[in-house]
């Protein structure tokens, strides 16, 4: 038993050492790439980043766009599936194949899509309001029809994180524990309900965060130059540059997706001692 | 449990007027009338399915009703909300607030109707104090047991002082121990406090042990409410006999003088005679007398140890098993396999179809 033991600890080793040799041997030779130089050691390219024309417009762009996914995103699921949890649990399978139905559509047919639908409009929508809809979504300050795409993508991402929240929660209980209490329908979901979706609303939230961060085909096609197609268009110029902005979205994902095992952790670790 | 002082309550009278409540094709309630006297805990027993926490969700204003009323006071509160009902509830699950410390949970309902934060404190800590938790305000619901996260959500259901408390299975949910000394506590409380209340359970022993009064629903349908010795002594319907308590069933005949003969000998009936069909006499273990005899025609099959008492299981000629509850001194007399002689109290005997 012992001898199997540490032949199991051995194989474990081997294949951790393996892994982490294929994810670190690239991010090295990245690092090593971004900061070589004739003269030796440079840093000129993560310092330069700053001043880089488009640098700070397509990551202000990018985290506006985040910020505005995110909240659309959390505005229409959490009280979808809360109402659905409470209201009618027999359509939760619905809404689920609903919501993760964008998983089996690549990208790029989505944006084919979108695509067909904004030359269509314009063209049968002319002498109607919806025409000035149609222009005010594509307006390149801030395009609203990367952020209607990013909804659709990040849509099972966020449910199932929202998913796995609500079942380590019993809802409809504890609603009509707050009710008991003296809580109206709304104050019952936001004073007891949303603070227990904490850990789940930050999953949600980081992984679409993370998916509009690195989120290149749509942007790209459409024409709009958030940081993911800024990095692409540098390194056709600047490839130092190029590789240290991938370097640091790399790390910053990294972190995200550490801050999310992190609540997840704390998630369980509460749900096992209560158990 | 401390002695803590909380303003009694203001006990409410509770009515359930011909009550019905169909789910699909279930029907849940079918016309339950039901009184509920101010200041009495009323135990709501019955099978699952048989519509008791319909009722009990109907009151708090969880479910609504096809038809029927439900009065509080005489006011019919079908179309006031949940949240200003003026109930406070007790659920089977766990169902404290998680991310609130108990004294927070407890004071959860105060902070909902503006009670100044330092009112909200003082309450709250008497309330811990009421339910013998006072050393656990600070701690969280997944830092405590079973029985002390149900007497939290007993004193979160005490804060707002409710004029009618109900407990819905409040105590299924705990081990035996546990569940022993909360049931003496809830009942304990609610005597102080004097409040109206209703109680849950398919747990006959919890029923009988803890309520003013008892009502056996089946099927939606109210079969008897009476006192816990009279529901046990008395039961007006075979189903009540059998649901509460243990009973035997033994077959007997009809005679002419519309009695019943049951093992050799006549009795007269306790009820309705049933107009035809075989009969069964319903006795309870402790109505039936053993005698060891040789030439007997029960034989002594089963022995459960039960402290005092021993339960003896006997078989007559014809399959028939009865049981029979003898002192266990009694009891050792009559070793498995023993030939014994069965008698009943010569008193009216409870008498159904047989099933």
């Amino acid at each position: 038993m012992a001898q199997l033991i540490s032949r199991l600890r051995v194989w474990r080793g081997a294949v951790l050492l393996l892994a982490g040799l294929y994810f670190l041997i690239p991010m090295a030779a990245s690092v090593w790439f971004s900061i070589d130089d004739v003269n030796g050691i440079s840093f000129d390219a993560y310092t330069g980043l700053l001043s880089a024309p488009g640098f700070t417009d397509s990551l202000v762009l990018t985290l506006e766009l985040a910020v505005v996914t995110v909240v659309v995103l959390l505005l229409l699921l959490v009280p979808a599936m809360i109402a659905v949890r409470l209201g009618s649990p027999k359509l939760r399978p619905v809404l689920e194949v609903v919501c993760t139905l964008p998983l089996v559509v690549p990208p790029v047919a989505l944006t084919a899509g979108l695509i067909g639908v904004l030359r269509w409009g314009p063209d049968y929508l002319m002498d109607t309001p919806f025409f000035q809809t149609f222009v005010f979504v594509q307006q390149p300050q801030f395009p609203l029809v990367l952020v209607i795409a990013y909804v659709l993508m990040a849509l099972p991402l966020a449910y199932r994180a929202l998913d796995s929240g609500l079942r380590a929660v019993d809802v409809r209980t504890l609603v009509e524990a707050a009710r008991n209490c003296g809580a109206s329908w709304p104050r019952a979901v936001f004073s007891v309900i949303l603070p227990n979706l904490r850990g789940a609303l930050l999953n949600a939230s980081f992984l679409t965060l993370a998916l509009v961060l690195g989120e290149f085909t749509t942007a790209s096609i459409l024409g709009y130059q958030p940081f993911a197609v800024w990095i692409y268009s540098v390194g056709n110029s600047q490839g130092q540059m190029s590789v240290a902005v991938s370097v640091l979205s790399l790390l910053i994902t990294w972190v995200l997706l550490l801050l999310l095992a992190a609540a997840g952790r704390e998630r369980r670790h509460k749900t096992a001692t209560a158990s | 449990m401390s002695t803590a002082t909380v303003a009694p309550t203001t006990s409410a009278t509770v009515e359930f007027r011909s009550l019905r409540r169909q789910f699909g094709t279930t029907t849940a309630l079918d016309g339950l009338d039901l009184t509920v006297e101010p200041g009495e805990l009323l135990a709501l027993l019955g099978p699952s399915g048989c519509g008791k926490t319909t009722a009990l969700r109907i009151l708090a204003g969880f479910e609504t009703h096809d038809s029927g009323e439900v009065l509080v006071d005489g006011e019919d509160i079908t179309r006031i909300p949940a949240h200003k009902r003026d109930a406070g509830m007790v659920f089977q699950s766990y169902s404290l607030f998680p991310h609130l410390t108990a004294a927070d949970n407890v004071a959860f309902g105060l902070r909902m109707r503006g009670v100044a934060k330092a009112e909200r404190r003082r309450r709250a800590q008497e309330l811990l104090e009421l339910v013998g938790l006072p050393q656990r305000a600070e701690h969280y619901p997944h830092q405590m047991s079973g029985g002390q996260q149900q007497r939290i959500a007993l004193a979160r259901a005490l804060a707002l002082q409710p004029r009618v408390l109900l407990l819905d299975e409040p105590l299924s949910a705990l081990d035996a121990k546990v569940r022993l000394s909360l049931r003496e506590e809830i009942r304990r409380l609610q005597q102080e406090l004097g409040i109206t209340t209703l109680f849950v359970t398919h747990d006959q022993e919890e029923a009988l042990s803890m309520a003013d009064r008892v009502a056996v629903l089946r099927a939606g349908q109210l079969e008897q409410c009476a006192t816990p010795s009279e529901l046990y002594s008395r039961p007006a319907t075979a189903f009540v006999a059998e649901f509460v308590g243990t009973m035997s069933r033994i077959p007997c005949v009809r005679t002419a003088d519309g009695q019943v003969e049951v093992l050799g000998r006549r009795h007269p009936v306790d009820g309705d005679l049933p107009a035809d069909g075989d009969l069964h006499v319903l006795v309870r273990p402790e109505n039936v007398e053993l005698t060891p005899a040789a030439d007997g025609p029960a034989q002594v099959i089963a022995a459960s140890f039960l402290g005092a008492v021993t339960r003896l299981t006997v078989r007559l000629p014809d399959g028939t098993e009865i049981k029979s509850d003898l002192p266990t001194e009694t009891a050792a007399t009559l070793p498995l396999g023993t030939h014994a002689t069965l008698a009943l109290p010569d008193r009216p005997v409870l008498v159904d179809r047989r099933s």
